[in-house]
This record gives structure tokens, C-alpha cells and sequence, in this order.
């Protein structure tokens, strides 16, 4: 049970930063590691500032009215 | 047997909805609870998902789970991420939720409650959630790309540049509109004021947190910036009552809207993570937290609709906005029914992240769902306030003059007793000075939420702060919208008039990219100006504009998605997104043209332009113009003000042209036409 109440606090953590742009870091890296074990990896502050730009900084994004 | 067991659970559920909806649409005199209206849309929600959505996915666009979507084929962590269908269903409806479910509806309420429900039920499982989801599927199906793309390569080029100009004045017209709202709620208050000038300090520390002291921790800097804002809200009120501080942030309209010109400019050349990426953080998680509030505390509070169902203003002389039920309920409520922005949104990021395709159905038909629970909470919201108070908050001063004495004596003779001391009280009950004409939606939404929060968390005593801080919430993400879309709409005229001086497109330039924000700033600035100085105070010229262009663009979308059926050989389902196309035309097209040409002039541009000139050429002033100035500048307004509503017709008639050909072309023709991305398997499906 507190295995299942904390993967939905996992879950829900994901969930908020992804509603403000920010995909789960984690999953970034074990894409880079498993598909291209070559090029270099974002640390985790540099993953966040390259999100940041992306969402606001292209124009591209926002949300409704 | 199966059969029936399997089904009698919705047969149920559809007799549960039928059976609300028929209490809230019969009951005649007396009141009835809000939880009816709940009811009946959340059965019929979950009916309309269960099979029609059920439908669309199977029979009219076959979804397939083995193909492979745009987020599994260019997976790269970043832009493309196959996410989790709940993850994602978040990150949309945190997306397309914003101030147009909350405001239509509460404007939509001078009819009374019973037409705008309705509308907004039938609205969204016909039309607003067969939008979302068909511009999802369309989009995922050709790798994500905007909606501006999509018509670009299934329409044409000329459509393409067409939809694209359209979506820009679409976008100057929204954030005119937002700030008009913020303008009113505003104006000569303090408290307000005070609150939300304090979000910027508050974001900006935030910002610098995120950037120096510990990045990517958004988390806990958003949970100091909430305890921050809460800490603003009680220090406002110290300020509304200071005779020092007060006047320092009592402005009137006009004062308010060139700070947030200023403001609009300076934010948006200001680089993101110091100002509109905090904002947005704070404003999307109190966004979510007070909208999952709002639902509990309304279903815990249960409270009687005051409101009539149906009010004698169905015949268009409402003081609130004037023009009958049809057309103008159907483009009061904007989104929360159908909304053509989320054809943006649903051809925006969403598609990069859809991890399959048939997940497509949860997101797209059932995000919009639950926008369209947003805006039966706002109807209802606005409809258990005393009626008076309502008409009070929401009619032009030229209506009910400026004193509480007049406002009730006028109201009351429209069958909606008042008397000057519940006005005052009201007004003092929330920490106003007065209640008087702030239309715009937002200040009578925050009464509607303060009365039924104040029910659950501190009573009366507590009304005033969470009055504040429902216009907080509320203003904190118009002003994310206006900071953000004024970045969106200078890339957006960076690209258009990229097409004629190539200069401007250099998105790295600074000179260029000040003049395209500095002419996206004075395109909104100009409209929200004559918003302010309008003699009928603005949200009636402005809310319908605005209701006009969202629902031609959702007409767009869904001629497009018509299109691409047809292309497909699947025209025999086309209906499905073909009737909810044509009754958006026949409703926006009759608007438009009705606030153009209408010879009333509460109603139509040119009327009201024509009634001010006749003044002019005999020499007098008509309230509320001071100077022959402010005359010709009422003139000017109207006119302009019909062009562009010209302009919306023109741009949805000629799309209307466009697909009628590509359509038919489409028809003729005995092979798919229809310009998908290959197939590709999801690789190691099922394993």
C-alpha cells in the first residue's frame, strides 16, 4: 500500500511539472543512455533552463484564454 | 444477457441525466439545488464519453494502437516523450483551462442559468470535445504539427496565410479582452491592485531562486510563492484600509490600462525565467488547486440556484450585453462549450507527448469534458448571487447610474427586488468601496466563489479574503496569458511580415524583435483602450469579438477535420464534425453580422458609430464623451470594431470556400488523399 501511495505521489509530482513544461528528467536520461550512449547528457540544471527556453522562449507555447 | 448487463449501468446513468436535466429545465418559481445541474452534466458527460466518443474512435477515425505515434517515433526526452496517458491529460487541461470557461458563462447568466447550461452539455459532447479530439488525432497523425500547418498542407497556401492572419487577430482580440477584465476588476480597488502588483516581486524572486539558488526545484519555490501570495491577500487588506496607502493603489481604468500596456511590453522582452515562468508556475498549480477546490467545496455546500432559470433578457434587451439568445448565447459562452484555441493547444505540445493513439480518446474528448465542468461550475457559481447583485455588478453605469439608491430602484423594477443596503453591504462584505458596474465576469465570479468558500472555511468574517483571492487567481493567469501571448504574437507577426520584409523575421535581433513586440503591445493596448472609454463599458463590444473569433476558429478546425475525413474516403461519418462546423457558421456568421449591421445601436457598431456622429454634426456631446474629441474617437472605435468583425467573416467564409473545394475534390477522387505519415509500427508492441 505505501508502495502504491508513494509511486501516486511519484506520479503526481510528474504530473505538476509537466503542466508547466517540464518533462521528467529521468526519463531523459535513460533515453540518452540506452539510444544514444554517445552524446553527451544534460546535468539537471541544464535540462531545466533548455525546458525553460523551450516553453516560453519560442513563443510556441502558453496556454488558452 | 451480457448485453443488457453490460450496458444497463449506462442506460442507468443516462436516466439519472435526463431526469436532472428535466428538474432543472422544468422547475418553474421555485429554487432548485446547483447539485441538479452537476448531476445532469456529469451523467450525461460520462454517457456521451462511454459511446460517442466511443464512436468517433472506432468507426470514424480507427485509432490504432499498434502505430506508432509522433512521441514514439522521434522520442528524444525533451520535445517528444511518451508520457502517461494521466500525466498528460494534466498537462492538457492545464493547457486549455484558463479565464474563457470562467468567464462566458458568468456573462452568459443575465438570460438566466437554464440557457447557458444547456448550452454549454449539448456544446461540448456535440461540437467543443469532437474538436479537441479530432485536431489531436489529425495532428498526431502528421507528427505533430500546428493547426496553421495542417490547413497549410491539407487547404492550400492562400488558406494557410488566411487561418494564419485570422489566429493573430484571434489573439490580439483575447488578450485586449483578458486585460479588459483585469481592468475592471481592478479599478478603484486597492486591495486588488495591491495583490497583484505584489505578484511580480513574488514571481521574480522566484525566478532568481529557480535560476541561482537551487535550479529545477519548482516544487518548493512554488509552495513559498503560494504562502507569499496568501501573505499578499492579508497584507492588501491593511493597505485598503490605510489612508496613506490606499490612494497609492487606487487607479482608474484608464491609469490601470496604460500600466498594463507598459507591463505587457516590458514583461514580455523580459528573458522567461525571471518573470513569466515563475508567474506560470504559481498561476498553473493555483489554477488547478482552486478549480479542484471549487468542486469540492460546491458539492459539499450544495447551494440553491437565485437566479431564474430563464429571465425576460432572452429577447436581447439585457443590461449585461444586449442581442437575443441566438445568436449571441452561443458565442457568449466560448470555451467551455467549444473553443476554437484549443485547436492550438491540441496541435501544440499534446500530440508530441501522446504515447498512443488511442489514448488520444481520454485526453482530447475527455479534457475538454472537464473544461466544460469548469464552466457549469462557473454558471452556477454566478446564479447563486442574489439576481440584484448580480445585475448590480454587471450593468453599465449608463444603465444604473452611480449611486446604490438609483442602481436598486432600477434593478428592482426589472422584477429583481434590491435594496441599496444589501448593494452596500455586499460591497462591504468583500472589502470593496462599491460593487457598482464591475463587469467583465471576474468580480462576480469571486463573489459567487467567496460565498460558497466562506460557507466551508471561515463564514463571514472570511468572505473578504477569499473574494481577493478568487480575483487573484483569476488575474494572475490572465496576466501569465497577456505576458505570453504577447511573445506568441510577436513571433507570430515576425512571421507574417517576415513575408514581406525579410528583415524582421531575425527572431535574434533586437531591433526587430522590439518592433513586433511594440506593434503586438499597441494592437491589444489600442483595443483594450477603447474597451475602457466605451460608453457601454467595453465588455460589449469587446466579449462578443471575442466570442465571434474563438468560435470561427473552432469552425476552421472542424472544416478542416471535415476535410481530412473526406480525404480519407471516410465521408460517410463526415457528419460528425460537419454539424457542429455548421452551426458554429450559422451562429457566428448571424453574430457577426448583427454587430455590424444591426440598426440598434446597444447592438450593432455602425448603429452606435451613426448615433454618435448625428450628435456630432448637431453640435451636441453624448455621455459618456466629455469633448468633441472623445466623440470622434467613439466614432473611430465603432468602425473599427465592425471591420474587424468584417475581417472575422471574410476569413471564415473564404475557409468555408476552401473546404467546400477541397471537399468535393476529395470526394471525386477514388483514392486516399489525405497526407498522413506512413504507417510504422510501435516497435515490440504487445511484448
Amino acid at each position: 500500500m505505501f508502495n502504491d501511495l508513494a509511486r501516486f505521489g511519484t506520479y503526481l509530482g510528474q504530473a505538476a511539472r509537466l503542466m508547466v513544461g517540464l518533462p521528467d528528467y529521468g526519463t531523459y536520461v535513460a533515453h540518452m543512455r540506452a539510444t544514444h550512449p554517445d552524446l553527451p547528457v544534460m546535468s539537471e540544471t541544464e535540462f531545466f533552463r533548455n525546458r525553460q527556453e523551450a516553453r516560453y522562449g519560442s513563443g510556441r507555447s502558453g496556454g488558452c484564454c | 444477457m451480457n448485453i443488457v448487463s453490460k450496458h444497463a449501468i449506462w442506460w442507468f446513468l443516462t436516466a439519472v441525466g435526463v431526469f436532472s436535466l428535466g428538474t432543472v429545465a422544468l422547475s418553474r418559481g421555485e429554487t432548485i439545488n446547483a447539485l441538479w445541474i452537476v448531476t445532469a452534466a456529469v451523467s450525461i458527460y460520462l454517457v456521451a464519453y462511454r459511446y460517442y466518443s466511443l464512436f468517433i474512435a472506432d468507426q470514424v477515425m480507427q485509432l490504432d494502437p499498434t502505430r506508432a505515434t509522433p512521441a514514439v517515433r522521434h522520442n528524444d526526452g525533451l520535445d517528444y516523450v511518451p508520457t502517461n496517458k494521466y500525466i498528460l491529460f494534466g498537462h492538457h487541461f492545464a493547457a486549455i483551462a484558463g479565464a474563457g470557461p470562467l468567464v462566458g458563462p458568468v456573462l452568459a447568466a443575465q438570460m438566466g442559468y437554464l440557457p447557458g447550461t444547456l448550452w454549454i452539455i449539448v456544446g461540448v459532447v456535440i461540437a467543443g470535445a469532437v474538436q479537441d479530439f479530432m485536431v489531436l488525432f489529425v495532428s498526431t497523425r502528421r507528427d505533430g504539427r500546428s493547426l496553421g500547418d495542417l490547413v497549410k498542407s491539407e487547404l492550400g497556401f492562400v488558406p494557410g496565410i488566411i487561418a494564419l492572419f485570422g489566429t493573430f487577430m484571434i489573439m490580439v482580440i483575447i488578450l485586449a479582452v483578458l486585460a479588459l477584465i483585469v481592468v475592471k476588476a481592478l479599478a478603484e480597488s486597492p486591495w486588488g491592485t495591491f495583490t497583484v502588483a505584489a505578484t511580480i516581486p513574488i514571481a521574480m524572486f522566484m525566478g532568481v531562486y529557480n535560476r541561482f539558488i537551487r535550479p529545477g526545484r519548482v516544487g518548493e519555490i512554488s509552495l513559498v510563492g503560494f504562502v507569499l501570495l496568501v501573505a499578499a491577500i492579508l497584507v492588501g487588506g491593511q493597505v485598503a484600509e490605510s489612508a496613506t496607502w490606499a490612494p497609492l493603489f487606487t487607479f482608474n481604468g484608464k491609469q490601470l490600462t496604460w500600466m498594463l500596456i507598459i507591463y505587457g511590453f516590458v514583461a514580455s522582452v523580459l528573458p522567461v525565467w525571471l518573470l513569466l515562468a515563475p508567474r506560470d508556475y504559481l498561476s498553473t498549480f493555483l489554477k488547478i488547486g482552486t478549480i479542484v477546490g471549487l468542486a469540492l467545496c460546491m458539492v459539499y455546500v450544495a447551494p440553491n440556484l437565485r437566479m431564474p432559470a430563464v429571465t425576460q433578457f432572452v429577447d436581447g434587451t439585457g443590461p449585461v450585453w444586449s442581442g437575443s439568445l441566438f445568436p449571441f448565447i452561443f458565442i457568449t459562452i466560448a470555451c467551455g462549450a467549444v473553443s476554437g484555441f484549443h485547436a492550438l493547444i491540441s496541435s501544440g505540445t499534446t500530440p508530441k507527448l501522446l504515447d498512443n493513439e488511442k489514448n488520444a480518446r481520454m485526453i482530447g474528448y475527455g479534457g475538454m469534458l472537464m473544461e466544460s465542468f469548469v464552466a457549469i461550475m462557473a454558471i452556477v457559481a454566478a446564479s447563486v448571487i442574489d439576481p440584484g447583485v448580480y445585475f448590480a455588478m454587471n450593468s453599465a453605469p449608463a444603465i444604473i447610474g452611480k449611486t446604490v439608491e438609483g442602481a436598486a430602484q432600477v434593478i428592482s423594477q426589472w422584477g429583481f427586488v434590491i435594496t441599496p443596503e444589501v448593494l452596500t453591504q455586499t460591497a462591504k462584505d468583500v472589502g470593496e468601496n462599491s460593487i457598482l458596474s464591475r463587469a467583465g465576469g471576474a468580480p462576480t465570479l469571486a463573489v459567487g466563489m467567496a460565498q460558497i468558500f466562506s460557507q466551508v472555511f471561515g463564514g463571514q468574517a472570511m468572505m473578504a479574503f477569499w473574494y481577493h483571492f478568487a480575483i487573484l487567481f483569476e488575474a494572475l493567469f490572465i496576466l501569465t496569458a497577456c505576458d505570453a501571448g504577447t511573445r506568441a504574437g510577436r513571433f507570430m507577426l515576425q512571421d507574417l511580415l517576415g513575408t514581406f520584409v525579410p528583415a524582421l523575421r531575425q527572431i535574434n535581433s533586437w531591433p526587430s524583435n522590439l518592433t513586433a513586440t511594440a506593434l503586438c503591445v499597441a494592437a491589444w493596448g489600442y483595443i483594450l483602450y477603447q474597451g475602457v472609454v466605451d460608453p457601454l463599458g467595453g465588455i460589449n463590444s469587446l466579449w462578443p469579438l471575442f466570442g465571434i473569433s474563438n468560435q470561427m476558429l473552432a469552425g476552421v478546425a472542424l472544416m478542416l477535420c471535415t476535410v481530412v475525413l473526406f480525404k480519407m474516403k471516410r465521408q460517410k461519418h463526415a457528419w460528425v464534425t460537419i454539424v457542429p462546423a455548421s452551426w458554429l457558421l450559422v451562429c457566428t456568421l448571424t453574430a457577426g453580422w448583427e454587430k455590424v449591421f444591426h440598426t440598434n445601436p446597444k447592438i450593432g457598431f455602425l448603429a452606435l458609430a451613426d448615433k454618435f456622429q448625428a450628435a456630432l454634426d448637431r453640435g451636441e456631446l453624448l455621455a459618456p464623451a466629455k469633448s468633441v474629441e472623445q466623440m470622434q474617437q467613439i466614432v473611430f472605435n465603432n468602425h473599427l470594431d465592425a471591420a474587424l468583425a468584417i475581417f472575422f467573416i471574410f476569413v471564415v467564409v473564404s475557409m468555408l470556400c476552401y473546404t467546400i473545394i477541397a471537399s468535393l475534390k476529395a470526394w471525386r477522387d477514388d483514392r486516399v488523399t489525405s497526407r498522413e505519415m506512413p504507417y510504422e509500427a510501435i516497435p515490440s508492441a504487445g511484448a
